[in-house]
């Protein structure tokens, strides 16, 4: 187990500084100059000193062999320092760790509205026998996966701030603020929960052990939430693990949608500004999210399935 | 509902012929209430059957109390304080036991004579029950009018092939049927209610209360993320039978009593950690939770090893016995309804079409199906070897096909267990095998007998010893060498359903072989393939047809000529009936033969089932634990076994106790 878990760590390692060179590469290989960028933001004509470019591009680095450039910035990265913004000034580490706060409330409501309701949707449209609910409810989730997350915002917002004024339409405001971001970040997000959960639920249900717990005289809730849920969760968990990265891409559209402080504005202007610093901090950002998620899903494994530890190990095959 | 397990030896007959039966001839009735003792309180004991009952009534007596009726036991001492009649029939000098038992009759012929409702009722009472599937090819009829009946303290086993739809009816019993299914008609009276027309919140609380069911296998009928203790637990909660507090020490307790060694410690561990005999348990001790009046048992050892499965069904029936429950007993099986049922109901393709008691359905099989699954259920059936044609011994000069010394293999074990371990699966193993000769090796599962073909086949490497393939050392065959041996031994594997690429059409499944060595044309090719397929009995306009839409004989058949297609000198099989119906196993044996004594080929046969193998293997070598323990001639081993495992496995054959003929090794005692 503790082996397994050293492994698994140098392996997100791995994931970490594969991230890292690949946005590196890709930047560097972008056309554009973010130090022209930079000082042009900063004068009003357009023209600029070349000596100052110049002086600015050392400063930065940027004036050095495309090897030396990385080996500088990956050693400083491992300590972690990923530099000051182009744009800002201010370190990466700083503009990161400030908007994260917004970024993390946002993702965390949405994600547990994703596994609560997708999760309910799923169990329920098992549980039920009316043919049409479980045919209505089964053909819910295709279509939150297919509708643009953006239009999904919109719609909210002209329904439950324009027209009703329940709650705000932008902003940053406490609790009331978050609901409808959430809700919006959280619809493609269940969708593919309660799918997944709804297929996996149905193939559980299908199990022998499930008519065993049938005939020990199990109700139908009993039969789903006690016996064929755990079992059906391995799947699902899959799914958020994986989800947990797409959340923080999901949020740069619904921040800028809600205009809502956060990681996702802040990707969204570095991008914009060509921020290559910004870019390279949020991308190893999200890699470390990413990993960890699916760290934490591979130990929780074990935990709801006692086979797995035996699984991950060789098969032995006597006779 | 609390119940005297003596007075209930109620019948479905007309109650005048058994009082007749009962008060003209008191001889016969006891004889045939020796019959009862053995076979259960039988339901049709018309005047006809008593009398040859009679006629030889000393064996069934002896044969079935030694195999320890308890409930009968108990039953006698219970009715001598009860019943005057007791009194009258120790006269005729029967041994105590025999002689109360003898009364349950009389008893129910009293009650019967007496009380105005003639119907006293069985426990269970199905009427004209039909089932049916709704498919995508519209409406299959599973089930078509089945009637039955199942007395307390009875084992009323339903026989028939698969597709024959016992299983379906005992599901249907406690409507526990697949989502398509449906109950189309007929009553399903158990107690006082009919089944069939309870809510789903009314059945419940019969389900597991009153009714358990041993599901068929064991591997996959336990929730795999639960501990055995919680699982075993569930039924008391679910029933109010145990608070959350008393339920765990209350499941150990009935852990234990199902069998389960070391009940405390299983009752922490998960199934996957249980053997498929322990998990069975397991199960069992879920079904006798609750106490139910009946238990359902849908095939419920078919997936061990024969001697599991023999402690098992001993346990259930010791179980079940001493707590007066009825049995429901669904098997493919004859040898083991002969063993365990008092009476038998015979199933094809929906019907019942033969019920009675078990001597006399065995004995006197009234329909022709019946008699055809008699004649080919090898545990019944005594030696009728087919492998006659070559069964002279080779000359002692000959080289033999197959030669295999001292072979070892040991398989790494995970070293999550702590420090590595390995698996011995094959022990210095040696075997000889000759052309045109049949070479059986039986063992249980586990006990490296696959392993040992595969070591053969060159399919894996040895750790140590040597396969001499012709006389040519092929231990270490490379290349050329290893293409050649592919080329010359041919394997068939145990499940046809899963061996034959369904994409694949049969006439491209059977010339793969010979496309892969390149051997002639297209045309010739197929040529081939239509010969191979009107030798193994199929149609040569299965040619183009998929193999999902052939049965599973059929597709054995279509293995089977897979492997004649390059003209193997060895076929290895590996379990090749153990997936068929017994009517189907007997064709695959016949044929298996008469290839054999056409072409040639030796095989290497793998089995567990010692009755297959008496039918068709020249040698036998007996393997446990990856050792021979035992090798010899099919017939010495068969009749004089020399190794205690031997024996062992010879006296799990089921079907063993019924066997009347002298021919059979010696039966152990039951426990009583």
């Amino acid at each position: 187990m503790r082996l397994y878990v050293v492994k698994r760590l140098a392996q997100a390692l791995g994931v970490l500084w594969a991230a890292y060179t690949v946005s590196f590469l890709v930047l560097d290989y972008l056309p554009g100059d973010p130090v022209s960028a930079m000082a042009g933001a900063g004068a009003d004509t357009g023209q600029v000193d070349p000596a100052q470019l110049a002086a600015l591009r050392h400063e930065y680095g940027f004036d050095k062999p495309i090897l030396a450039q990385y080996a500088d910035y990956l050693g400083r990265a491992v300590r972690g320092d990923f530099g000051d913004s182009v744009s800002t000034g201010r370190p990466v580490t700083a503009t990161l760790a400030d908007a994260l706060p917004q970024t993390l409330q946002l993702t965390g409501a949405a994600l547990l509205l994703a596994v609560f309701l997708g999760g309910g949707l799923a169990v329920l449209a098992t549980y039920t026998t009316r043919r049409w609910l479980r045919q209505l409810l089964l053909s819910l989730p295709p279509l939150g996966v297919s509708v643009p997350t953006f239009w999904v915002g919109l719609v909210l917002v002209e329904l439950f701030s324009f027209r009703t004024r329940l709650f705000p339409a932008f902003g940053n405001d406490g609790l009331r603020g978050l609901v409808l971001p959430a809700v919006t970040l959280a619809v493609p997000t269940g969708a593919l929960v309660a799918q997944v959960l709804a297929k996996s639920l149905f193939t559980a249900l299908d199990q022998a052990y499930v008519e065993t717990a049938r005939a020990k005289g199990a109700g139908r809730l009993r039969i789903r939430l006690r016996h064929a849920l755990r079992n059906a969760s391995l799947p699902a968990l899959t799914v958020v693990g994986l989800l947990a990265g797409q959340l923080i891409a999901g949020s740069v559209v619904v921040e800028t949608v809600f205009s809502r402080d956060g990681l996702g504005r802040v990707t969204a202007a570095a991008v914009t500004v060509q921020d290559i610093p910004l870019v390279q901090g949020v991308v190893v950002f999200g890699a470390l999210i990413f990993v960890a998620a699916n760290l934490i899903v591979d130990l929780v494994y074990p935990l709801l399935d006692p086979r797995i530890v035996v699984a991950a190990s060789r098969k032995v095959r006597p006779a | 509902m609390t119940r005297p397990t003596t007075n209930e030896p109620e019948t479905d007959v007309p109650v005048t012929e058994e009082s007749v039966t009962h008060e003209s001839a008191t001889d016969q009735t006891v004889t045939r209430g020796q019959g009862v003792t053995g076979q259960g309180v039988t339901g049709r004991p018309t005047t006809d059957t008593a009398t040859t009952k009679g006629a030889a009534p000393a064996e069934t007596t002896t044969d079935r109390t030694a195999t320890g009726n308890a409930t009968t036991a108990e039953a006698a001492t219970d009715e001598v304080a009860t019943d005057k009649s007791t009194t009258d029939k120790a006269t005729t000098g029967e041994s105590a036991i025999d002689a109360a038992a003898t009364d349950r009759r009389p008893t129910a012929g009293a009650a019967l004579t007496d009380a105005a409702s003639a119907d006293e009722p069985a426990l269970l009472e199905v009427r004209g029950l039909s089932v049916s599937y709704r498919t995508r090819g519209g409406t299959v009829r599973a089930v078509r009018s089945v009637d039955l009946d199942v007395w307390p303290g009875q084992v009323t086993a339903v026989v028939g092939e698969s597709g024959s739809g016992k299983s379906t009816t005992a599901h249907a019993i406690t409507r526990l049927l697949a989502a398509n299914g449906g109950i189309d008609a007929g009553i399903v009276r158990f107690g006082r209610h009919d089944l069939t027309t309870l809510s789903e919140r009314e059945l419940r609380t019969v389900r597991g209360a009153r009714i358990g069911l041993v599901p068929q296998d064991p591997t996959v009928s336990l929730n795999p993320v639960k501990r055995i203790g919680e699982q075993v637990a569930e039924v008391l909660r679910i029933h109010g039978l145990a608070t959350r507090r008393s339920a765990p020490s209350a499941a150990v307790a009935i852990l234990d009593q199902a069998g389960l060694p070391d009940a405390a410690t299983r009752a922490r561990q998960y199934p996957h950690e249980l053997s498929g005999g322990m998990r069975q348990r397991a199960l069992i001790a879920v079904a006798i939770a609750a106490k139910p009046q009946l238990i359902i048992a849908d095939e419920p050892t078919s997936a061990l090893d024969v001697t599991v499965q023999r402690v098992i069904l001993d346990h259930l029936q010791h179980l079940t016995e001493e707590s007066g429950t009825a049995v429901l007993l669904v098997t493919h099986d004859l040898g083991v309804a002969a063993d365990r049922a008092q009476r038998i109901v015979v199933m094809s393709e929906g019907r019942v079409v033969e019920a009675g008691p078990t001597r006399d359905v065995l004995e006197n099989p009234q329909h022709a199906y019946t008699r055809r699954l008699l004649a080919s259920a090898p545990s019944l059936t005594t030696a009728r070897p087919r492998a006659t044609a070559a069964a002279t011994a080779p000359a002692p000069d000959e080289v033999p096909l197959v030669e295999a010394r001292n072979l070892v293999k040991e398989f790494r074990l995970p070293a999550a267990a702590g420090a590595a371990r390995t698996l011995r699966a094959v022990d210095d193993v040696s075997l000889t095998l000759h052309r045109g000769r049949t070479l059986a090796l039986v063992g249980e599962s586990g006990s490296g007998k696959s392993t040992t073909a595969r070591l053969v086949l060159r399919l894996v490497d040895p750790t140590s010893g040597s396969v001499l393939f012709d006389g040519a050392d092929v231990t270490t065959a490379r290349g050329a060498g290893a293409r050649q041996l592919r080329r010359r031994a041919q394997l068939v594997y145990q499940n046809p359903y899963a061996s034959l690429d369904p994409r694949f059409s049969i006439g491209e499944v059977i010339t793969e072989p010979l496309r892969a060595f390149r051997v002639g044309d297209r045309a010739s090719r197929l040529a081939r393939a239509r010969e191979l397929l009107d030798r193994v009995a199929l149609p040569g306009s299965v040619l183009d047809r998929r193999p999902a839409e052939l049965s599973g004989g059929q597709r054995q058949r279509v293995a089977i000529a897979r492997a004649l297609a390059l003209s193997p000198d060895l076929v290895v099989c590996d379990e090749p009936v153990s997936a068929l119906d017994v009517s189907v196993q007997a064709q695959v044996l016949d044929l298996l033969a008469e290839l054999q004594a056409d072409t040639g080929v030796a095989y290497l046969f793998i089995s567990h089932d010692l009755a297959v193998v008496r039918q068709i293997a020249h040698r036998v070598a007996v393997m446990r634990s990856g050792r021979v323990v035992e090798t010899g001639t099919a017939e010495e081993l068969f009749t004089r076994p020399r190794h205690d495992y031997t024996r062992e496995l010879l006296a799990a054959i089921p079907g063993g106790r019924h066997a009347s003929a002298g021919d059979r090794p010696h039966q152990p005692k039951e426990h009583l």
